[in-house]
């Protein structure tokens, strides 16, 4: 191994030749023969009964193959999607759990939803085709307005959850909190909305499917962050398909950050349709069905207390959250706004009581599910939105309150009171060098010389924890999870001594096919271009659990390392065998086996040939072969920690935002690749700032309407929004893996919303601004600015 | 009823049969098989489909097929000298981790190296951003692409490209 290739070098990409010079092959790209093309006919409506549906002109049109509607799945007895988290109410209950048909029978319940599916020669045939479908709706009224859901006599979206309440869920005593609360010296009260963004990978979800009628078997290529995931729920539980006889692959896919985990309706109706049709068929979203079908993140309603005594100790926060789930509970919906928020409620701070209540409303809507952070960047913005205003109204500097409340660095392992139990972190240093990096002494002279100009200037703070890198299984079953939570690696060393891995991670812009060969690298000493990382594939890697909640390196990559070690002590067998040695004396560096204290070695290639061409070979207890395969089940979540600080201007004439600085400090354990951590990190610093700036689903509230529903009306982040960022580290190895690693993929997009909120408070505090809600457009921030100017009139 | 197209891509000329409403995007990837230019969405935006028409770039979703007759298009496949030798932009992309997913990264090349001819090789931060205006990318906060593409000017000059 070479410094400049192993752990913690900057290795410049393996994947990105293919993806540089147009080669790279995403679903869409797929040549099949025979294909033919499928439309998706979606609801106009977001509440309605369908009274008829009639195919008949459509079927007639030219290159049409065959329609599908809701009703031949129900007389094919497909199954409907899943949910598959089973989260319990305050009383024990599990949640309500209304039906999800694939495509709609006799109701839609949001603009979006899948309503037949038509197959033709040609794209443009199907969609045309689609046109001609008539379908007679009943429109009802829908209930789309969150902050109203669950109240009495609103719209109801399914029988099955009276009142739209999916569960009514609590973590913490609220008595212990009341008591707190009724000693505490001030008491900061808030009252947010985290708003609805939609995910925009910028490759639209896709899906392909070729049925081969002689074997009985079924291939799926689909933008799937989860392949094996997404075999298992079609196999077990929507379409009957045996395991064994459907193979799904993920191929190059262009961007997940979570809305790629699910298990959606198209390419269901894709895969079920190939072996009636008994050509493949291939299907891929356009922009504006993205918009409307992908699951869209975020979405909540909040209030929030934290009590402080005199000096600015937290003594307890309160917590209430509507959580909006749209039409149906997609495949993890139910855990984002319970076990991925609640349980970070503590952040980096020692509040010893804290206690949280989550009611989980049905609207008509599109459903809400996983989005990069996935509940964690709503705690945040909870936590750190209270945290700086409750410095604010006590006249506490906002690191200052930060820091006297910060878990100290021995207290680790460290129990918070809303069931996580912290495994690592030193949070003190890390505010020190985003201060020192950010240059907080000198903001006062900054805002006066902004001031002059006519600007405001303002700068937050936000100080992130997060759990990721999911995690126990057992803990994840004891919570209601559906599934395992470990990860696998397979090492198949060829004979010629080359090397490929698979594992059950998924790579869709995070950079595994680099960074797990360096981990090979480093440990096996095999040089980076004889080694392959094998992804994707159900076919071809082993059952893996695949790629989201930053969880890659550390679970993933510790299943790498399990396999390592199973090759070494393997190779050890054998090459004492070779160097006529016992194996204890054996010892492995650098890629070959030594004997202790001799000259004997022999390299590890030649120890792999011997295992396939087994001549002078220990065969007596040694098999041949160089194959090893490891699952690895965390012992813990990994817990990576940082502070943002942003620095913005606003235009009081315009309300117009400018970012002026950004500076992100994190922990995330051990580095493999700087290089690709620093751009995960300003990938998610861009999602982040975007949720407080320009993003924002927007239904209207009496249709049901997405008015946000295409990249002319959803406010996408561009590159003139930003400034370059400042980035730094500061680590602590996570004691439970392997590798020593935190996750990386997620912390920019859960800690910078409150930053950038912390810095418009702060910068329009002095004129009288008491809240401003995200996203902070111009014409919202503006608003703000005139609402307080009105008030100081008065 | 189709219409025959005619015109150079990547130096090679190609023709083929296309509806009226065929746009240039579909007659590459799905005509001609080459599916390096990307549809990223279905309003003009996103700039994943940006290939070099006549010498400037296009978002190639605008535009018909047959409004390309005749012409010389340049793809991403097009750029790179042979499979060793990439063009400056794409070595320089690969430098400084401007991609990640690769989904945007077509068209950002694309877009990128008609910037830096436009402005004569002579580029600043606050300009690449600006210029970048009609190029949408997910991952990367465009903090790397922002220096690939600065980094890139200078390489550009110096290898007469």
């Amino acid at each position: 191994m070479t410094a400049a290739t192993g752990i913690g070098a900057r290795v410049l990409r393996t994947e990105d030749k293919r993806f540089l010079t147009g080669t790279g092959r995403y679903v869409d790209d797929l040549p099949l023969a025979r294909a033919t093309y499928a439309y998706f006919l979606r609801s106009p409506h977001a509440h309605a009964k369908i009274k008829s549906i009639d195919v008949s002109a459509a079927a007639k049109l030219p290159g049409v193959v065959n329609i599908f509607t809701g009703k031949d799945l129900v007389d094919a007895k497909v199954g409907g999607l899943i949910c598959g988290w089973v989260v319990k109410d305050k009383h024990g209950q599990p949640h309500k759990s209304p039906a999800h048909p694939v495509m709609a029978v006799d109701t839609v319940r949001y603009v979006g939803d899948t309503v037949a599916m038509v197959v033709a020669n040609t794209y443009d045939e199907a969609k045309d085709a689609a046109e001609a479908i008539k379908v007679d709706y009943d429109v009802k009224t829908a209930n789309i307005d969150l902050a109203k859901a669950l109240d009495k006599g609103a719209p109801e979206v399914h029988p099955e959850a009276p009142g739209n309440l999916v569960y009514d869920w609590e973590i913490g005593v609220k008595a212990d909190v009341d008591a707190a609360f009724a000693k505490a010296a001030h008491v900061t009260k808030l009252d947010l909305i985290n708003n609805r963004l939609i995910p925009n990978a910028m490759e639209p979800r896709a899906a392909a499917a070729d049925y081969d009628k002689g074997t009985g078997n079924y291939t799926l290529w689909s933008t799937s962050q989860n392949p094996h995931v997404l075999r298992l729920i079609l196999s077990a539980f929507v379409l009957g398909i045996p395991e064994h006889k459907l193979r799904v692959v993920a191929p190059d896919v262009g961007g997940g950050f979570g809305s790629k985990i699910f298990c959606y309706a198209d390419e269901t109706m894709v895969c079920w349709a190939a072996s009636r049709v008994g050509r493949p068929i291939k299907w891929t979203a356009e922009r504006s069905e993205s918009f409307q079908t992908d699951c869209h993140g975020r979405d909540h309603v909040t209030h929030a207390e934290l009590a402080l005594d005199k000096d600015g100790k937290f003594l307890a926060l309160k917590v209430e959250t509507i959580a909006n789930m749209g039409a149906y509970l997609s495949t993890f919906s139910t855990a984002v706004p319970t076990y991925l928020y609640a349980t970070l409620l503590a952040g980096q701070y020692t509040t010893p009581l804290i206690y949280a209540n989550v009611k989980a409303a049905l609207t008509h809507t599109a459903p809400v599910d996983a989005y990069r952070g996935a509940g964690r960047p709503e705690a945040t913005f909870v936590i750190e939105s209270i945290v700086s205003k409750a410095a604010a109204e006590m006249k506490i500097d906002a690191a200052e309150l930060r820091r006297k409340n910060f878990i100290p660095s021995t207290a680790f392992p460290y129990q918070t009171p809303v069931a996580l139990q912290y495994d690592s972190g030193n949070y003190p240093p890390i505010i020190d060098e985003a201060m020192k990096i950010a240059d907080y002494k000198g903001f006062e002279a900054r805002r006066a010389e902004a001031k002059s100009r006519g600007k405001l200037r303002g700068i937050g703070f936000s100080s992130y924890i997060e759990a990721c890198g999911l995690a126990p299984s057992q803990v994840i079953g004891q919570l209601g999870g559906g599934v395992g939570q470990w990860e696998s690696a397979q090492i198949k060393f060829n004979p010629t001594g080359n090397v490929q891995v698979m594992t059950g991670s998924h790579s869709h812009g995070q950079s595994h096919e680099t960074t797990f060969a360096q981990i090979i690298h480093s440990k096996l000493g095999v040089p980076m271009e004889q080694i392959e990382i094998v992804h994707g594939d159900t076919a071809t890697t082993p059952f893996g659990m695949g790629t989201y909640g930053s969880r890659s390196l550390a679970v993933g990559g510790s299943a790498i390392i399990k396999a390592t070690e199973k090759i070494i002590a393997k190779g050890k067998k054998v090459a004492a065998h070779l160097m006529e040695a016992s194996v204890a004396d054996v010892e492995f560096e650098n890629g070959v086996f030594k004997v202790t204290g001799t000259d004997k070695n022999v390299p590890l290639a030649q120890v792999v040939f011997a295992a396939y061409v087994p001549h002078n070979y220990p065969l007596a207890d040694t098999e041949p072969g160089m194959d090893e395969n490891a699952f690895y089940d965390p012992a813990n979540f990994v817990y990576p920690a940082g502070t943002q600080i942003c620095e913005l201007e606003i235009d009081p004439e315009t309300g117009t935002t400018e970012i002026v600085a950004f500076t992100a400090i994190d922990d995330f354990g051990n580095i493999i690749n700087p290089m690709i951590v620093e751009g995960q990190v300003h990938g998610g610093i861009v999602q982040g700032v975007g949720q407080a700036l320009m993003e924002g689903a927007v239904y209207d509230k009496s249709t049901g309407q997405l008015i946000s529903g295409s990249y002319m009306d959803y406010t996408m982040p561009r590159a003139d929004n930003f400034p370059s960022f400042k980035l730094g580290y500061k680590h602590t190895p996570c004691p439970h893996n392997p590798l020593g690693v935190k996750g990386c993929g997620e912390a920019g997009a859960i800690a910078s919303p409150a930053a950038v909120m912390n810095a418009i408070h702060n910068a329009l505090a002095p004129i009288g601004v008491k809240h401003v809600e995200m996203p902070a457009t111009p014409l919202n921030v503006w608003q703000s600015i005139k609402g307080a100017q009105r008030q100081a009139a008065k | 009823m189709t219409i025959s197209v005619a015109m150079t891509v990547n130096g090679k000329a190609v023709s083929g049969k296309v509806e009226a409403r065929t746009l240039l995007v579909q007659f590459l990837r799905e005509h001609l098989g080459m599916t390096g230019t990307h549809v990223g969405c279905d309003t003009s935006q996103c700039g994943a489909c940006v290939v070099h028409v006549d010498g400037k770039s296009v978002k190639s979703c605008t535009i018909l097929a047959v409004q390309a007759e005749g012409s010389k298009v340049t793809t991403i496949e097009g750029l790179a000298a042979s499979p060793d030798k990439l063009h400056p932009m794409q070595e320089a992309f690969r430098e400084n981790h401007a991609l990640q997913c690769g989904f945007c990264t077509p068209g950002m090349v694309m877009s990128a190296i008609d910037m830096v001819k436009r402005h004569n090789y002579q580029l600043d931060e606050a300009t690449v951003r600006r210029e970048l205006e009609g190029n949408l990318c997910r991952c990367t906060g465009y903090h790397n692409i922002v220096k690939a593409i600065l980094a890139a000017a200078p390489a550009m000059k110096s290898a007469g490209v």
